[in-house]
């Protein structure tokens, strides 16, 4: 038991969490509004489309690849599955099959041009950000849909209850957001599917040697990357009362940028669910409580890059003198 | 005892090079075999026709413990006990020590993952070979040693019955090679079968019971260990006869060119002196950790000596960097060709011409490529790098003419003091002597050589004098005619 709190102690993780710590005592102490039920609400909500997409992007970077398309292909979905569901009517099961299956489908094709014909993922991805997103906006001339199915407007609220006369639940935002990471982190850490995948990330060469069909895992990892687009998709939909085919595509770079302050290594096998979640919560912690403390939103730019920077540098800097401290030893 | 397994009449072709012909085979139960052969002799091809992942020509029978097979699956390769260890050893530097070995399991349709289980699995692999690795620890914290130990445990808790390692001690230090022989001897008491491929022959002969041995996709034999010494297996492999033998030539009236007194650097190499002749080759050898190549990055500017004095012609030198080393006159053929002498990626002629870019230069500190195909020419035809054309990537070459154009590079400079670090490392038997011709030859040229490196045979058979570090001091000066292998193996080890 004390061993593995040593270990943690030593973890990126761990260190993730003081300064998440110590940021939530700062914004506490300094204002009024942080360390309240309803900014606590807003941040799950509000971050809840980035979040959703970290959870699958964690999964990418360990297998060893990269995905930008993911934005895009949060666009295709929510555009196309709410517009039919517009026309023909729609329940939430179709809703979310829709979407999802979509996704999936976006997904594999990066996965088929990536496998079968070895181009690098971050290549093929930029290719499949920009041929998604403009034969979207193409065909929808990048209208707008305001007019959306009642029940999805009215959207998911469970354990309703109010607090100083204002209404709190379980939104469907929160559901997604913590289901999602729930779902990811059952794979990696729980199926030989999440372990054929490290491996992969870890040391290419020796999982086929080992008999792991990598070809099954790329698209495993893609169409997964492709099914939670979908997914965080519907959430931002659901959050924006509308579908804006132009707002979601940017975003790529909070995300990445989220799951790598979480540990994850660009070069694959490396990074947990726990550290993508604790990268997300800073980040988003950062950016609220700037806003809180009334810094200017440009500035919190500067801030979220300096914080990435300077935490990245210090885990490279920490690696390297474990590795020589283990060298030493051995 | 019956044979665990036998291979007959297996030949393998790709496209129009006949990698294998007609090569029969036998393990039997419990035995250590070892496979021998140059780069290029089919050693990879058979083990990879073993181990399932090519298919052998038609006509070829291979019988596991009774069972025949006209092809192997790799599935099927496993199932019977199969296992190989290639050199790399294919782990997963990510992952922890327990699921490195027990990966097998994450095999097959999706399922969930029994943590127990793998550590369990992983525990009892280690007790089967006498090892107690943290099952927790990550492979990349491991030295390359227990690597490999992670990796021989992986393929025990695969139920290997015939353990086929490519080149186990390449990357050894000595003490690490001899546990790794007893841990061989303890396999094989445990009825576990040892295919043993090696690139180091006295190796080979220590721990194997049978040799056999192939050249250019052809069987030469397979013989019994008692019956053959290293020296042997080397014509066998090459067919060429060597002679080991370096003129004892008088040097006395030879100028000294290179002096070093009392050179010290804490904790790498303690109170170093000697002194070097033009046209002498001076043997430098020690294990691994000994300080010879901590001394030898001093030698070329890398790193500063803390005290102590390097004299070329009689002059004092300070080195501050490896610049200052090569207007010296040093040149230095690092131990590690593959990322430090060569760039893979270009070609043979840039690679060839990279130290003399300035000489080559015009008055617009252009080069002219005329003159530079002319200065490369002539070392391709000096040095006989064998070789296509001049302006194929250096990747393309053989481990032998790499090290060729390495020494091109800086006979281009015409150094006074050339020091090679583990010349021929990754280098056949044949064209190992090659580069020593080269070193002979640029010694007799005038060029003061200091030769360092583990392989005991190669100092002795190729210096004039012999120096033996240990600890990060010289321990003492040995002449080669009046010394043997045993003796220095003895000096090296004490």
């Amino acid at each position: 038991m004390l061993e593995i709190f040593m270990r943690f102690r030593r973890s990126h993780e761990f260190w993730l969490a003081m300064v998440i710590l110590l940021l939530c005592i700062i914004l506490t102490v300094a204002t009024d509004s942080f360390f309240t039920l309803r900014n606590l609400s807003d941040l799950l909500t509000s971050n809840a489309f980035i979040g959703i997409l970290c959870a699958g992007l964690i999964v990418v970077l360990v297998s060893g690849g990269i995905d930008i398309s993911f934005t895009a292909t949060a666009t295709v979905t929510q555009y196309v599955a709410l517009t039919i569901a517009n026309a023909y009517g729609a329940t939430w099961v179709t809703l979310f099959l829709m979407a999802g299956g979509i996704g999936i489908v976006l997904g594999a094709i990066n996965a088929i041009f990536i496998e079968r014909f070895k181009i690098h993922s971050i290549i093929v991805s930029i290719a499949t950000l920009n041929i998604f997103y403009g034969l979207l906006i193409y065909f929808t001339r990048g209208k707008y849909i305001y007019t959306l199915p009642d029940f999805f407007t009215t959207g998911v609220n469970f354990f309703e209850f109010e607090y100083d006369q204002i209404p709190y639940s379980l939104n469907l935002q929160i559901l997604l957001l913590v289901g999602s990471f729930l779902l990811t982190w059952f794979i990696l850490n729980r199926t030989n599917v999440g372990r054929q995948i490290y491996a992969m990330g870890g040391n290419p060469d020796a999982a086929k040697r080992l008999g792991f069909s990598t070809f099954r895992l790329n698209l495993f990892v893609y169409c997964y990357m492709g099914f939670i687009a979908g997914v965080a998709s519907l959430a931002q939909a659901q959050f924006a009362q509308s579908v804006a085919p132009t707002v979601l595509v940017g975003k790529e770079l909070d995300v990445l940028a989220a799951v790598v302050l979480g540990g994850a290594s660009l070069s694959g096998g490396v990074g947990t669910v726990l550290g993508t979640f604790l990268g997300l919560t800073l980040l988003a912690l950062l950016q609220n409580g700037l806003v809180l403390i009334g810094v200017s939103s440009y500035y919190t730019q500067f801030v979220t890059g300096a914080v990435i920077l300077i935490s990245v540098s210090a885990t490279a800097l920490e690696a390297a003198r474990q590795h020589r401290l283990k060298r030493a030893r051995a | 005892m019956a044979a665990f397994l036998q291979l007959t009449g297996i030949s393998k072709k790709f496209g129009g090079v006949q990698a294998l012909r007609d090569v029969d085979m036998t393990i039997e139960q419990g035995e250590v075999h070892c496979l021998v052969g140059e780069n290029g002799s089919g050693k990879s091809t058979l083990i990879k026709i073993v181990s399932g992942v090519q298919p052998p020509e038609p006509g070829g029978k291979i019988v596991i413990e009774g069972r025949e097979y006209a092809s192997l699956a790799p599935t099927e390769s496993t199932r019977a006990g199969i296992q190989v260890i290639y050199q790399d050893l294919s782990l997963f530097p990510n992952l922890t020590v327990a699921e490195n070995i027990a990966v097998g399991r994450h095999l097959g349709g999706l399922h969930l993952v029994k943590w127990a289980a793998i550590r369990a699995a992983a525990t009892q692999a280690m007790r089967r070979i006498g090892i107690a690795l943290d099952l927790d620890a990550k492979v990349e914290d491991l030295t390359i040693a227990n690597r490999q130990l992670v990796a021989i445990c992986r393929a025990i808790a695969a139920d290997a019955k015939l353990l086929i390692m490519d080149e186990p001690t390449a990357s050894l230090t000595r003490t690490e090679v001899n546990s790794l022989l007893g841990l061989v001897r303890e396999l094989k008491a445990k009825g576990i079968c040892i295919v043993f491929v090696s690139h180091r022959l006295d190796e080979v002969l220590e721990v194997a019971e049978r040799v056999t041995v192939l050249r250019d996709g052809r069987k030469v034999g397979t013989f019994d260990a008692r019956d053959v010494n290293d020296k042997k297996l080397a014509v066998l492999m090459t067919g060429k006869e060597f002679s080991y033998d370096l003129k004892s030539v008088d040097l006395s009236n030879k100028p000294v060119v290179f002096e070093v007194e009392a050179l010290t650097r804490t904790g790498e190499y303690d109170d170093i002196s000697f002194n070097l002749r033009a046209g002498e080759i001076l043997g430098i050898t020690g294990l691994l950790g000994s300080g010879r190549t901590e001394l030898a990055l001093s030698l070329f500017g890398m790193t500063r000596p803390d005290s102590g004095t390097i004299r070329i012609d009689g002059k004092p030198v300070t080195l501050k960097s490896n610049q200052d080393a090569i207007e010296a006159g040093i040149a230095y053929v690092s131990e590690d060709r593959l990322t430090l002498g060569l760039v893979l990626d270009q070609s043979i002629a840039a690679n060839a011409t990279v130290t003399i870019l300035e000489k080559l230069a015009g008055r617009l500190g252009l080069i002219d490529p005329k003159d530079r195909q002319i200065m490369v020419d002539r070392w391709v035809k000096d040095l006989s790098i064998k070789v296509s054309d001049t302006e194929n990537q250096v990747r393309t070459l053989s481990g032998g003419n790499q090290q060729r154009v390495v020494l091109a590079k800086w006979m281009a400079r015409k150094p006074r003091v050339l020091i090679l670090d583990s010349p021929t490392v990754g280098v056949d038997v044949s064209a190992k002597d090659g580069i020593y011709e080269i070193v002979k030859r640029l010694a007799e040229e005038g060029v003061a050589v200091i030769m360092i490196s583990d392989e005991i045979p190669e100092v002795l058979y190729h210096s004039h004098r012999i120096i033996v570090m240990r600890s990060g001091r010289f321990t003492g000066m040995h002449n080669p005619t009046k010394t043997s292998e045993h003796d220095l193996m003895v000096a090296v080890n004490a």
